[in-house]
């Protein structure tokens, strides 16, 4: 195997259209060591993006030593990417692993017993409830945890505890697309599959820089790319990406106006005639709502608002309107901007206009950031009730209360599931008195971070942190529970294209660290949670008893998981969901027969005003609602409500590099992955460095109205007008582990989202990460060029220095 | 004829509901959604003001009557504060557009009667958003209400 670092997406297998993906097996094991060493491979999965590869652990004499993909999987067929070879075992072996529970002492963490811990949690918990009641209570979980543990949480919070405050850093990845595949198609659900990538003949990636976040999915887009009959590539990014080099048209629009774009290619499919009129007619509704309201959205209007030529817009409405098999993918970039669901909505719209839905080559596939990321949107520890069931729908939340045993009244469905900022929110007015958060890092991950870092040390805040190492934000707990990670435990989980896996335990935790499912049981013996007859609420024995317990969940439900079993997923191939009796081998794609899921009674969300976030309501929604049939929903355009001015002249994006993720809690702890990028950067255009008087290396000081960063500067490809910084940069890796002030860091400047806006989306509540207005200073030279990777959107400009 | 009075009343309850939407707003900057989405909603009633124009310069500026007639009270003119204050505002703003709704209803029902298919054409294109700023308003206190009347201190 070649080196991956350079060689990001290694060698080609070249393929053509409706070929099977060639296989292609990559490993990496232990310096010195051969396969002959290893003693025994364990099936998983990576988890290290939403891709889902399947993957088999090496062990050797009770350690991980090594990875390699799994060659009958669906989803690589054997191929595994930079950070599942290097940041997988690697990150997880570090010197700095929790191995003891803290609890804070005199201000100081000190370690202690599980017991101690726990009772801490429980008495104040008990405190909480009896004196504030369960709206005392919030619950911030991740997109990196286990089917099962998701599923406990779940239960724990909505049926033990009964508080509404639950959600993931899943908001902050991959809520936009739930929220648009409800708005246009009544409940979450993938309708595409990654074998669509083998089938299509044009593609689009809007917002997606595959060739980075997901880097063996692109592989396989770059082998139909080199192979006989390639599909035509448009990609829409502000950034000179891998995809956008590869792309036979490029839209680098200006960030925060997508919306802009999609409605002008909407309009040009409207106007060329290029819709499909009879699946308008028997399978959409409100098409004439949509036509009105992109009728303004001239290829011109576009390009003036975007920032793009008329006649890409015209070339890429065209490849769109005309390919025979289309394939869409979709993500932060436009999650994570302006308008973010109604975005997300024009591109289902671009597919349904076409009738470019449910069969091969066929798909939209509304992206996922991380790797269980659909889990806790199934499993309801998002806010949403399990299953995708309704939560206006009284129906739904009795049958949950049924399968759970327990009063349908302590199922939190009399408001709207309380989402990410707006449980911190509460924190910071003192009404959330306690907080739990496991396997995620706020305090770098948050927008506008000097106020999250001000939330998390309250005093008014007890707050729990479970993790497998001591991130910005466990620095601030109150109690610190060390949990197992990947490869330490047993459990399931899904990826983007509903494939799900089943991941066992290699080897076991270290010192004292525990499975978070093991925590979250722990939790609710304890606190001695009971159903309707006295009996415990959780009483599995481990993960398996919860995969049980979930399949009877998720009966006759979008996603149904009766057919699978930890047996049936031992061996072979990931298996897709939805997987039951009638089709044991799983469904491919969905709406294959354009059916879409809302029925009043069988839908996830009655659905809502995209400018507003306003719900619909179940009246209006039955008195509008033409069951069976898919919503066209549509928004005009209006700028951002950050735009930038004077003071603060360009725009601000935030992204990933290929070598991290998240808040590098493991990749910066692998030795290849942190060497290809140790430290922040941001990225500006050869004309605004030149205006800024600014050379590639330089120190810059980069401005925004709530904080600010001091990096050194890549001059790169990006965009003129827009300045681009890496989000994966944090503290615990300065010389004083971001703690000198009290948990704060001395100097904060390292962290993208220091600069960052609070504000969301109306209807997914996605934070708008890649939106804000900076200035940039010119600081002092810097020692050389800077360390921002050679590779990839980040590498230098290729119009040479100025 | 009245119906003047009747739309010289909407356009000054409009403004109101504009100014007082901003104002609230402009208090509540700690809550994002409520700061940014108020402003947004307001600009629906300058929208709708600007729509009414035509109709009141045909019927002239001087209404006969106009000034016996209001159709609610001054509006918001400075938010609250405390645990309640977001809630209560709303509340507010709630009731102010609740007398709008309705009143664009009225004039509709004689905007058909007169067969004045301009105002009809106005109606129809404005009372959509006053629903919408209705539904807007009941999603936020909904969600707001639990923890503002339980739990906060
Ligand atoms: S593409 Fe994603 S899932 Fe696959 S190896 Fe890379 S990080 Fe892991």
């Amino acid at each position: 195997m070649t080196d991956r670092i350079t060689e990001i997406w290694g060698e080609r297998t070249p393929y053509g259209s409706g070929q099977d993906w060639p296989e292609r097996v990559d490993q990496f094991l232990a310096e010195g060591l051969t396969g002959d060493d290893v003693d025994q491979w364990v099936q998983s999965a990576c988890v290290l993006c939403s891709n889902g590869c399947g993957c088999d652990i090496a062990v050797k004499d009770g350690r991980m030593v090594g990875i390699r993909g799994r060659v009958q999987d669906r989803v690589n067929r054997g191929r595994l990417g930079p950070k599942g070879l290097y940041g997988s075992w690697q990150g997880e072996t570090h010197k700095d692993r929790l191995t003891r529970p803290l609890i804070r002492v005199d201000g100081q963490l000190v370690e202690t017993d599980w017991d101690t811990a726990m009772g801490r949690i429980v008495d104040r918990s008990k405190d909480l409830l009896a004196s504030k009641g369960p709206l005392s209570h919030g619950f911030y979980t991740s997109g990196q945890l286990f089917l099962e543990e998701y599923y406990a949480l779940g239960i724990l919070g909505k049926a033990g505890i009964g508080t509404p405050h639950m959600d993931g850093n899943t908001r902050l990845c991959t809520a936009t697309a739930a929220a648009a595949l409800k708005e246009s198609f009544g409940a979450d659900g993938q309708p595409g599959s990654y074998t669509d990538i083998d089938h299509c003949s044009a593609m689009f990636l809007y917002g997606h820089n595959m060739a980075e976040t997901q880097t063996v999915l692109w592989s396989r887009v770059l082998d139909r790319l080199d192979g006989p009959n390639p599909p035509r590539l448009v990609c829409v990014d502000p950034r000179d990406t891998e995809v956008a080099r590869r792309a036979e048209v490029h839209l680098p629009v200006h960030p925060g106006t997508n919306l802009a774009l999609m409605n002008g290619l909407i309009r040009e499919l409207f106007t060329n005639g290029w819709i499909d009129e009879d699946y308008i007619e028997r399978h959409t509704a409100n098409v004439e709502q949509l036509r009105s309201v992109v009728d303004p959205w001239t290829p011109e209007r576009v390009a003036e608002t975007c920032g793009v030529d008329a006649a890409d817009v015209r070339r890429a409405a065209e490849i769109f309107g005309t390919s025979d098999r289309v394939l869409s993918t979709v993500l932060q970039g436009f999650y994570q901007s302006a308008h973010a669901t109604a975005s997300a909505c024009q591109v289902n719209n671009l597919h349904l206009l076409r009738g470019m839905l449910g069969s091969p080559g066929r798909g939209v596939l509304q992206m996922n950031g991380q790797p269980t990321a659909q889990n806790n949107r199934e499993c309801g520890a998002d806010g949403d009730l399990p299953a995708f069931r309704n939560w206006e729908n009284e129906e739904h939340v009795r049958e949950l209360a049924g399968i759970w045993n327990v009063d349908p009244g302590i199922i939190p469905h009399w408001a709207p599931p309380t989402h990410a900022l707006q449980i911190f929110r509460y924190a910071e007015q003192g009404s959330i008195g306690l907080l739990w958060i496991s396997a995620t890092n706020p305090a770098v991950s948050m927008p506008q971070l000097s106020r999250i870092r001000d939330i998390l040390r309250k005093d008014s805040l007890f707050l729990v942190v479970q993790d497998i190492y001591l991130s910005e934000t466990a620095q601030c707990a109150d109690v610190v529970l060390p949990c197992a990670a990947w490869g330490e435990k047993t459990g399931t989980f899904t990826n983007v294209d509903r494939t799900v896996h089943l991941s066992e335990k290699a080897v076991d935790p270290p010192g004292e660290a525990k499975s978070d499912l093991d925590v979250f049981l722990d939790y609710a013996r304890r606190m001695e949670f009971k159903d309707k007859d006295g009996r415990p609420l959780l009483d599995w024995s481990g993960p398996e008893d919860g995969f049980e317990a979930w399949k009877e969940c998720s009966r006759g439900r979008p996603c149904d998981y009766t057919g699978l079993s930890y047996a049936k997923l031992k061996g072979g191939s990931g298996i897709q969901w939805p997987c039951t009796d009638a089709h044991p081998d799983g469904i491919e794609r969905l709406y294959t027969d354009g059916e879409f899921p809302t029925t009043p009674q069988y839908c996830e969300s009655y659905g809502h005003d995209l400018l507003t976030g306003a719900t619909t309501g179940e009246t209006v929604y039955k008195a509008t609602v033409q069951p069976g049939k898919a919503w066209f929903k549509a928004l005009d355009y209006s700028p951002p409500h950050e735009e930038p001015d004077a003071d603060y002249p360009l725009r601000y994006t935030t992204g990933r590099t290929v070598y991290h993720f998240h808040t590098r809690t493991k990749t910066g702890r692998s030795r290849r992955l942190n060497d290809a990028a140790p430290e922040p950067w941001i990225e500006m255009s050869v004309q605004d460095a030149a205006s800024a008087g600014c050379k590639e290396g330089d120190i810059v000081r980069v401005t925004s109205r709530r904080g600010r960063l001091e990096v050194p500067v890549r001059v790169g490809d990006i965009r003129p007008g827009t300045v681009f910084a890496p989000f994966h940069y944090g503290y615990w890796d300065t010389p004083d582990g971001g703690t000198s002030e009290g948990g704060s860091p001395a100097s904060p400047t390292r962290a993208a989202n220091e600069l960052t806006i609070t504000e969301w989306d109306p209807v997914s509540k996605q934070p708008v990460f890649k939106n804000a207005a900076v200035r940039v200073e010119r600081l002092r030279a810097g020692d050389g060029p800077s360390k921002a990777p050679d590779t990839a959107a980040s590498r230098p400009a290729t119009g040479g220095q100025p | 004829m009245k119906l003047p009075v009747y739309i010289g009343m909407l356009d000054e309850a409009e403004a109101t509901l504009a100014a007082s939407l901003r104002v609230v707003a402009e208090g509540h900057v700690d809550e994002p959604d409520v700061h940014l989405i108020l402003q947004t909603l307001a600009k629906k009633c300058d929208v709708h003001r600007e729509a009414l124009k035509p109709v009141i310069e045909r019927y002239g500026e001087d209404v006969e009557g106009e000034e016996e007639h209001r159709l609610t009270a001054n509006g918001v003119t400075e938010i609250r504060s405390g645990p309640l204050a977001l809630l209560l505002d709303l509340q507010d703003l709630y009731v102010l557009v609740h007398h709008i709704d309705v009143t664009w209803m009225l004039v509709g029902q004689a905007a058909q009667g007169d067969r004045d298919e301009e105002l009809q054409r106005i109606v129809k294109q404005c009372e959509g958003d006053t629903e919408l700023q209705i539904r807007w308003l009941k999603t936020r206190m909904k969600q707001a209400a639990p923890q503002a009347l339980l739990v906060a201190e």
